[in-house]
């Protein structure tokens, strides 16, 4: 049987992160961005799970709850700002979202 | 060839990766057509082979993939310390074999009908790409060799049941039926993983061929040991069925299934009938050595599952949408096979799990096919006489009728007469009684639908009826399968009395024997002699003849103006009857209305206490204690320097401020660009020291 061992986590973990970096950095559509920020997000905890599994120590596990409660938190808000961004010009684009430029 | 196991749920997975993402929008419907029911058949072609390998060798194929989960060390209670382990790995056994087929097989004409019933609608490819995700969810949980894998499945079947029934995402109901049936869901789905947990701490391995052995050696730990008041194998046994009755629609969790047919019909056919709201009996019987362990939950399923069926029974008769009927019967069916598995007859709720497929299907299937003939129109009360337009469709309408209602000869009759029998043989006649009722209820109210559908005049508008039209052979072919199946399914379980003891033709039943484990120290039910068999089997065709003999005096003879009349004597009963005993009005009223008044309430509490006292008091305060005396500091001392510092740095920013453009992008780029700075700084600098 192929045994997982942190390494692969890891790869994982940096696949997941440089899609979300990316998405975050060259997505117009502010949902998609949303979704980029979950995925970096995510990609932490599983860096935190793997080396949390690899020391036999529980910090990093609870570590990766609280970033997901965390998580949520924020999906919450960015989708409340959303909404309320999305009533007041009708669209969900970022390139339009520069009303606080200098 | 039997390591080519992984295969068969990978295909349908295949079918969906290609159809939903790597050829989305490329390519057009026939490829589409092709894509799914191509590794649908290839995945039931491989699946009859190795059921053929199965049938040859009758040896367990048990395959482990990988590691899924390295969990580490766990205290359990039987073992001390292990180390705990899920694997993805998969099981052919003798029951993964017959849901096996019933998932390949119906699944796959179900798909040939879709072809045909999906060809004029929006969305074609995406409705394909789920059903074929739902396949695979569907295989991954009866193939699973452990309970972890079954529980992706589970919820994989349970996320494709929400897709499918909120298809029509652009219409109201729909995506509310689709909620609704994904939270009801969730709260059967706590207990599961409860019921897991609780397996997981005890035994410290959730692989059926580890743990079952453990379960049966460790009688004692698992009857004495007590949570919550309950013994260690009641707690399992009932948390595991508070699952099954989230997943297969029973009490109090079958509200869901109702409002489930807003989908397409072939889903309603494939998820809401043949294949995933039967997980539940699967996962009942697949842990049959629990519920042997825990003879009052057992009772608690039996009882469940009588009541539902009588329940959903009497619902049935008063409904008006031809798939609502078939909705409110396959919870009736559904709580047929849950009395069966509650009295220990795991294998008449399995043989009725299989009849029940295929009939089902073919009833949702042939209702799918006279919606698309009258273009939409789902009330029976416009429809009446359709037999003439609509022969193939009217036949094995009729087929799967007499299959259900219980009729000799058609699959339903023996396995419903085994469940009924197993009711009787356990000595609770309450429960026999229940069911002998329902018996007579399905005959009657599946009759009255195809008495108001097919026979008499035809009551909808002239344009319908210009527009009748038979069915398109993709539709027509999977009927006539399907009906074949619906009478033949039942020939391989003929109870013993039947034949009169002279021959023991009934397969299913040794068949499934090696998947019941057997305990030291709990006795078999008794053997009852022939001549009872016999009463009760008369009792069987009595009823079924009772029922059919109402609905032809009824609806058979005057039609509609038969159920007109019914209704102008007992009104009230009707109108309970037809709202479903307000029971989707009284879960509104108590935990819908209640969650709204909590979320309320504590929104008061924000709004007028944090917000009204705490913030705003604490602001008056502030307003009218202190801004007085500070108002005449601030004005002159503080806006003094800070108007100095405001022209000083309007001086510097003018410049800087181009660099502030507000693109949101601009700024993560700079975010992302410093942070590899930062780590280039880190190496360069740092590490040289």
């Amino acid at each position: 049987m192929l045994e997982v061992t942190t390494t692969h986590y890891l790869v994982l973990s940096f696949v997941l992160f440089a899609i979300g970096l990316f998405g975050i950095a060259a997505r117009k559509n502010m949902i998609t961005v949303l979704m980029s920020i979950e995925l970096v997000l995510n990609s932490v905890n599983i860096n935190l799970i793997a080396f949390s599994f690899q020391h036999s120590d529980l910090t990093g596990q609870i570590f990766a709850i609280f970033t997901i409660t965390v998580a949520a938190g924020e999906a919450a808000v960015g989708l409340g700002i959303l909404i309320a961004y999305f009533r007041l010009r009708e669209s969900t684009s970022l390139d339009q979202a520069t009303d606080l430029n200098g | 060839m039997k390591d080519l196991l992984w295969l068969i749920p990978v295909l349908p997975f295949l079918g969906a990766l290609l159809n939903g993402f790597l050829l989305r929008g490329r390519i057009g419907k026939k490829a589409v057509g092709w894509i799914a029911c191509g590794t649908v058949g290839l995945a039931a072609a491989l699946a009859l082979v190795l059921i053929g390998g199965y049938l040859v060798s009758r040896q367990p194929f048990e395959q482990d993939l990988y590691v899924w989960m390295p969990g580490g060390a766990l205290h359990t209670t039987v073992g001390g310390v292990q180390n705990f382990t899920v694997g993805m790995g998969f099981l052919l056994d003798a029951l993964s074999c017959v849901m096996l087929f019933v998932v390949t097989f119906v699944g796959f004409w179900i798909h040939v009908y879709s072809i045909g019933y999906m060809a004029h609608e929006e969305g074609f490819q995406r409705f394909f790409t789920y059903l074929n995700l739902f396949m695979g969810a569907m295989l991954l949980l009866v193939l699973g060799n452990n309970y972890a894998v079954m529980f992706v499945g589970w919820e994989g079947v349970g996320l494709c049941s929400y897709l499918l029934i909120g298809f029509y995402y652009k219409e109201e109901f729909p995506p509310y039926a689709g909620r609704k049936a994904f939270i009801t869901n969730r709260v059967g789905d706590f207990a599961f993983v409860l019921g897991l947990f609780a397996l997981i701490s005890t035994f410290g391995t959730l692989k059926y061929s580890a743990l079952f052995p453990q379960i049966a050696a460790h009688r004692s730990l698992m009857e004495g040991h007590f949570v919550l008041s309950l013994s260690l194998a009641s707690f399992i046994a009932l948390a595991l069925f508070i699952g099954a009755t989230g997943k297969s629609a029973q009490i109090p969790l079958f509200v869901w299934l109702p409002d489930a047919m807003a989908g397409p019909t072939p889903v309603s056919a494939l998820i809401h009938a043949a294949t995933m709201v039967t997980a539940g009996v699967y996962m009942v019987t697949r842990s049959n050595v629990i519920y042997q362990l825990a003879p009052g939950i057992s009772l608690v399923v039996a009882t469940v599952g009588a009541a539902t069926a009588l329940f959903a029974g009497t619902i049935g008769i008063a409904q008006y949408d031809i798939k609502k009927v078939l909705a409110y019967s396959t919870v009736s069916q559904l709580g047929y096979m849950f009395l069966a598995a509650g009295v220990g007859a795991y294998s008449a709720a399995i043989f009725h799990l299989m009849t029940h497929a295929f009939f089902k299907a073919l009833l949702f299937l042939g209702s799918g096919s006279v919606i698309h003939a009258m273009g939409g129109e789902q009330d029976m009360r416009k429809m009446g006489g359709l037999r003439k337009y609509l022969p193939v469709t009217f036949w094995t309408f009729l087929v799967g009728t007499l299959a259900i209602s219980g009729v000799p000869l058609f699959a339903g009759f023996f396995s419903k007469d085994q469940i009924l029998g197993a009711a009787a043989g356990h000595g609770n006649w309450v429960l026999y009684v229940m069911g002998l009722l329902t018996a007579a209820l399905t005959a009657c109210y599946m009759f009255r639908a195809l008495y108001l559908t097919f026979h008499g005049d035809f009551r909808g508008t002239h344009e319908q009826e210009h527009h009748l039209h038979e069915s398109p052979p993709a539709m027509a072919w999977p009927l006539r399968v399907l009906a074949v199946g619906a009478v033949v399914s039942g020939w391989i379980g003929i109870p013993a009395a039947m034949t009169f003891e002279a021959v023991d033709l009934n397969y299913f039943d040794r068949w499934l024997r090696p998947v019941l484990v057997e305990i030291p120290g709990l006795q078999n039910p008794e053997h009852h002699p022939l001549s009872f068999e016999l009463i009760l089997i008369t009792a069987s065709i009595a009823a079924a003849g009772f029922g059919i003999w109402i609905a032809w005096r009824i609806w058979g003879r005057r039609g509609l103006a038969g159920e007109e009349a019914v209704v102008a004597r007992v009104p009230a009963a009707h109108r309970v009857l037809e709202n479903k005993y307000y029971v989707d009005e009284l879960y509104d009223a108590t935990v819908i209305r209640g969650f709204w008044a909590t979320a309320r309430a504590l929104f008061r509490f924000d709004s007028g206490f944090i917000d009204g006292f705490l913030v705003n008091g604490a602001r008056n305060v502030t307003v009218y204690a202190f801004s007085l005396g500070s108002g005449l500091f601030d004005k002159y001392v503080v806006d003094g320097l800070v108007n100095l510092t405001g022209r000083l740095l309007s001086g510097f920013s003018r410049g800087f401020r181009r660099l502030q453009t507000g693109y949101v992008a601009n700024y993560a780029l700079v975010l992302a660009l410093g942070m590899f700075a930062l780590i280039v700084v880190y190496y360069i600098v740092l590490r040289r020291g």
